[in-house]
């Protein structure tokens, strides 16, 4: 298994008040995400409300469970509206669960064991940010399939953070000196050029229809 | 067949802990509810065992044989924490090998010659020896916290290795649908092995209120 891309962006946006975490195949993820994102801005225009977050979770839904699974998104649905903050966690399948917290993904385990470890309800927002890093961070250290950097996003009535990175983890280190060998390092006894002889056998022009 | 979960282990300054519940599954029915998958080899040694519990039985067997066998033998040695895991590693691997394994995953725990000794062996014949270990799904709910709190604690007393060993298996309680709040705790140091046990863990059911349907 190979890192492709060390400092990707998994909190997808969904309206201004509405986030969503994509774990799973990430096309998908990315696609799922904007596509709704995009149907909700449209639907926004339409009411002339702020976007629900039950809105987009049962906008979710509907596509995931019409596709039997094979959209593998399995995401986290965060947001403040009207009606309160919630959360829900969605699945490729297309069941959704309505939770205080819930987690998704290879380090889903990892990071559920210390939410099941630590959490209270009614906590405040650095307790809770706290939290959420300590989960991820659990997965980052113990689960394969996680690894870097931390990202938060926050979300409130009047207040939208997006913490790009909340903690950098995974340090890359730092060079401590120059490694390069300088050119005559490396003796050179003898140098032979041999030039590669090309027949030209045919040369025919073909013009292209640009009319 | 009956099977045992997850089986944890910790070191902590003076000794190791191990624990494990005491619920054998049939699958998905909760068959057996007050069974011992912990093993008292001798005063150095114990062994936590997870996997079909029909081979655990037999492995008891075996290895009660042995130390009775080595007692009759009378020359003032006993086996060490590490003979045993040696010893079982070379059987699991051999069995392995034979196509026919013992379908177990073992944590041996110990304190020889003033050191504590924490071991794991699988069905493979896969062998490691860690600071904190985890058999079956412990391996992902309790390792990452006895992981952290080592970390920030590399060295931890009796009391702190016991709550964390309890926390964990209440986090396994929570989120492991084979296991049960029934459990066994095994301590070993210098003063050789003490089984605690059954003990029962409290869950708190109290996010029970903020949760109504599912959308």
């Amino acid at each position: 298994m190979v890192v492709a891309d060390k400092n990707c962006s998994k909190i997808h946006y969904i309206s201004s008040n509405i986030y969503c975490c994509g774990a799973g195949t990430a096309a998908d993820t990315e696609m799922t995400t904007q596509l709704i994102a995009s149907n909700l801005e449209l639907h926004a225009l339409s009411t002339g409300r702020l976007p629900r977050v039950v809105t987009a979770n049962r906008m979710l839904k509907q596509m995931l469970f019409r596709y039997q699974g094979y959209i593998g998104a399995a995401l986290v649905l965060g947001g403040v509206d009207v009606t309160g903050p919630h959360l829900y966690s969605i699945y490729p399948h297309g069941s959704t669960d309505k939770l205080p917290y819930v987690t998704m993904g290879s380090g889903s385990l990892a990071a559920m064991a210390v939410f099941e470890d630590k959490y209270k309800p009614d906590m405040e927002e650095e307790e809770a940010k706290q939290l959420v890093r300590d989960a991820i961070a659990a997965g980052i250290y113990n689960d394969l399939g996680s690894g870097s950097n931390i990202d938060i996003c926050v979300i409130s009535k009047n207040k939208l953070d997006f913490i790009r990175p909340y903690d950098v983890a995974n340090r890359k280190g730092e060079r401590y000196g120059r490694y390069k060998c300088e050119r005559g390092t490396t003796a050179v006894l003898t140098e032979n050029v041999a030039h590669l002889e090309i027949e030209v056998v045919d040369e025919t022009v073909q013009t292209m229809d640009t009319s | 067949m009956v099977t045992g979960t997850s089986v944890l282990g910790v070191k902590f300054e003076g000794g190791v802990v191990i624990a494990a519940d005491m619920m054998g599954s049939y699958g998905s029915l909760a068959r057996f509810r007050s069974i011992s998958r912990l093993l008292r080899v001798n005063d150095s040694t114990v062994l936590g065992a997870s996997g079909d519990y029909a081979d655990f039985q037999y492995l008891t067997q075996v290895i009660n044989q042995m130390v009775i066998d080595e007692e009759l033998l009378g020359d003032g040695h006993s086996y060490s924490p590490k003979a045993i895991h040696s010893w079982l590693t070379r059987v699991m691997y051999n069995r392995r090998s034979k196509i026919n394994p013992l379908w177990n995953t073992v944590v041996i725990g110990g304190f020889y010659n003033g050191e504590s000794f924490l071991g794991y062996v699988d069905m493979l014949g896969v062998a490691y020896e860690a600071p904190t270990l985890a058999t079956g799904y412990g391996a992902f709910l309790a390792q990452p916290l006895m992981r952290e709190t080592l970390e920030k604690k590399p060295s931890l007393t009796k009391e702190e290795a016991r709550d964390l060993i309890e926390r964990c298996m209440k986090i396994l309680y929570y989120r492991d649908a084979r296991s049960f709040n029934r459990y066994e705790v095994a301590i070993v140091t210098e003063k050789g092995v003490e089984v605690e046990g059954p003990l029962t863990l409290e869950a708190n059911w109290d996010i029970a209120h903020l949760v109504s349907g599912f959308e």
